[in-house]
């Protein structure tokens, strides 16, 4: 490549490559220019939503779409998540203005014994990024703070990660403590977490096993409408 | 003189390692979410009974029950400051069911990982690391474990860091990692790449290799990728018996001892010499395992057909070599900046 070509100002790219720029930087986890390229487009009198979800969230799926195939990896997607962030940090308050849509609520954590959340954050954001009210627990999660913050946020979803065969275990135990309470079927319950599959999520009783975050952010979607389509048909 | 695991190499064609911790013990009544390695004190009798199910199967080799006793891990239930100790009680044990058994077993220390993101990507220095897993190492050398057992690592940084906990503390030592994700670790790490790595190291392990993953064709995948780098240090093999499945109540891993006793033999045959299961498997499985590496003459190294017909067919199409999978994009660099 030439070396005038590297120069590449990002406020002279029209709309659609600018966007198509954007991606490739969400790729490379370049954080600064992901910010530049949220404000240009905003300034040009871009909807925040509308950033949001074409800038960032499409960018972030091709980066989902890579990880689940093998090409990339975490160091990268930590990256992409990074820069994804930075973008989202200047849309919030102006999503919060504009009153975009919000599609659901979920709350999410990983659970009791497990501090892992690298595959749990990359959920939040995505969901946030997709226009869900995230709710997000941290790490190590008894039944008690899943039950509070269900109850309290009045949340549509509920979303466990775990990391470590001792501890996907203790989903039942949340899921177990929804049942006793009879309010299991409120709430949408997703799980995930790299030793989990399909049918151990459905084994005990959960909603949906979701393998990655993408995957996550459509199966909460599907969700949700079907949820939309009964209470319009009730 | 030389370590108890390394004059057992020298003898021998191949060891016999143990096989899970964790799940085993969630059998004996241990409750999800809690830290096993209290049991350490809580439930020593447990501890030695999970021990004993090793030696009396046949085992030359079995971890101690301290994976996750590293301050960074025993922080979630505020034992923090137990992790040398609980290190140390988790090897005593160790050393005195070996020591019953009237034939050398070694005691490897279990270190796993701390569970945190290493600089620079994450908040955990080297430094910190290092502290992190050598108090550990302390404990278990105290305790009396024969070598430390480094295992379930997924980047190369932890990796380096647990090697310098065992190099300050003055032990031999075992390294694996875990190939979960399209062949190699979450973090990237290839088989090549860890082949390589060990041998850089100011202090080198005994033995490397791969642990825990998704199931035993994928982990024997990732043995040849080793054996393929042409290193003569031992490979260790230590994969889970089959997949998790939620069954009457509590976790079952769909490996049969029939699967793991052709999974061994299998491993042995793709070069591996020391030799065992991780998660789901069960004294049961190792018996079997013994019985099988014992009677079946040593045969040629299989190929991944091979391995896929008798094992299952692998997790993913990539098998970490770096060379089959899709690529990342040569994406057009539209912009470079000063």
């Amino acid at each position: 490549m030439a070396e005038e070509d590297d120069e590449l100002i990002l406020s002279e790219l029209d709309d659609e490559e600018l966007v198509q720029q954007m991606h490739d930087d969400l790729y490379d986890g370049l954080k600064e220019e992901i910010e530049e390229g949220v404000r240009i487009l905003l300034e040009r009198g871009w909807e925040p939503y509308k950033v949001l979800t074409e800038a960032l969230v499409g960018g972030m799926k091709i980066v989902g779409d890579d990880f689940r195939d093998g090409i990339l990896f975490v160091p990268e997607v930590l990256l992409a998540a990074n820069a994804m962030k930075a973008g989202m940090a200047i849309l919030k308050p102006l999503l919060a203005e504009t009153g975009a849509p919000k599609v659901g609520k979920m709350v999410i954590g990983t659970v009791k014994g497990d501090i892992h959340d690298i595959g749990k954050n990359l959920v939040a954001m995505m969901m946030e990024g997709a226009g869900f009210e995230v709710i997000d627990l941290g790490i190590n999660n008894p039944v008690e703070n899943y039950l509070e913050a269900l109850e309290r946020e009045e949340a549509d979803i509920l979303g466990m990660s775990a990391l470590l065969t001792t501890t996907m275990p203790y989903m039942k135990v949340v899921i177990d403590a929804l049942v006793e309470k009879g309010i299991r079927d409120n709430y949408i319950v997703l799980v995930g977490g790299a030793p989990l599959n399909e049918e151990f999520g459905r084994a005990i009783g959960a909603d949906a096993y979701c393998r990655d975050a993408a995957v996550a952010v459509e199966t909460a979607k599907q969700f949700i409408a079907r949820k939309h389509n009964q209470m319009a048909a009730g | 003189m030389a370590d108890l695991l390394s004059r057992l190499l020298a003898e021998r064609d191949w060891i016999l390692a143990d096989g899970a911790t964790g799940t085993n013990l969630f059998n004996m009544g241990l409750a999800s979410g809690e830290p096993p390695e209290l049991w350490n004190t809580d439930h020593p009798d447990k501890v030695r009974a999970l021990y004993r199910g090793w030696v009396e199967v046949g085992c030359d080799l079995f971890l101690t029950n301290s994976f996750g006793s590293n301050a960074a891990r025993l922080k979630l239930h505020g034992a923090q400051a137990r992790a040398r100790e609980l290190s140390r009680v988790a090897a005593e044990l160790a050393r005195e069911e070996a020591d019953r058994a009237g034939r050398p077993i070694v005691v490897a220390g279990s270190m796993g990982p701390t569970g945190e993101i290493m600089a620079p990507m994450g908040s955990l220095t080297h430094e910190a690391a290092v502290e992190i897993f050598h108090e550990q190492a302390e404990g278990l050398k105290e305790g009396g474990a024969d070598v430390l057992w480094v295992e379930t690592i997924s980047a190369v940084e932890e990796f380096r860091a647990a090697a310098e906990a065992a190099r300050l503390t003055g032990m031999p030592w075992c390294g694996t990692m875990t190939f979960d994700t399209a062949g190699r670790t979450m973090m990237g790490v290839t088989p090549a790449q860890l082949a390589t790595l060990v041998e850089k190291l100011p202090n080198p392990p005994i033995a490397y290799g791969a642990n825990c993953g998704v199931g035993a064709s994928d982990l024997l995948r990732t043995v040849l990728g080793f054996v393929a780098q042409g290193s003569e240090r031992p490979i260790i093999a230590k994969g889970n018996a089959g997949i998790p499945k939620y069954e009457h109540g509590h976790i079952h891993y769909d490996g049969t001892p029939e699967l793991m006793a052709d999974y061994a033999v299998l491993a042995r045959d793709c070069g591996a010499r020391i030799i065992g299961g991780c998660c789901g498997t069960t004294p049961d499985h190792l018996a079997r395992m013994r019985e099988a590496l014992e009677t079946t003459p040593p045969g040629p190294r299989p190929s991944l057909e091979e391995i896929a017909a008798r094992l299952g067919a692998f997790s993913s199409p990539g098998d970490g070599s770096g060379t089959d999978t899709a690529q990342r994009p040569e994406r057009a660099r539209r912009r470079r900046r000063g």
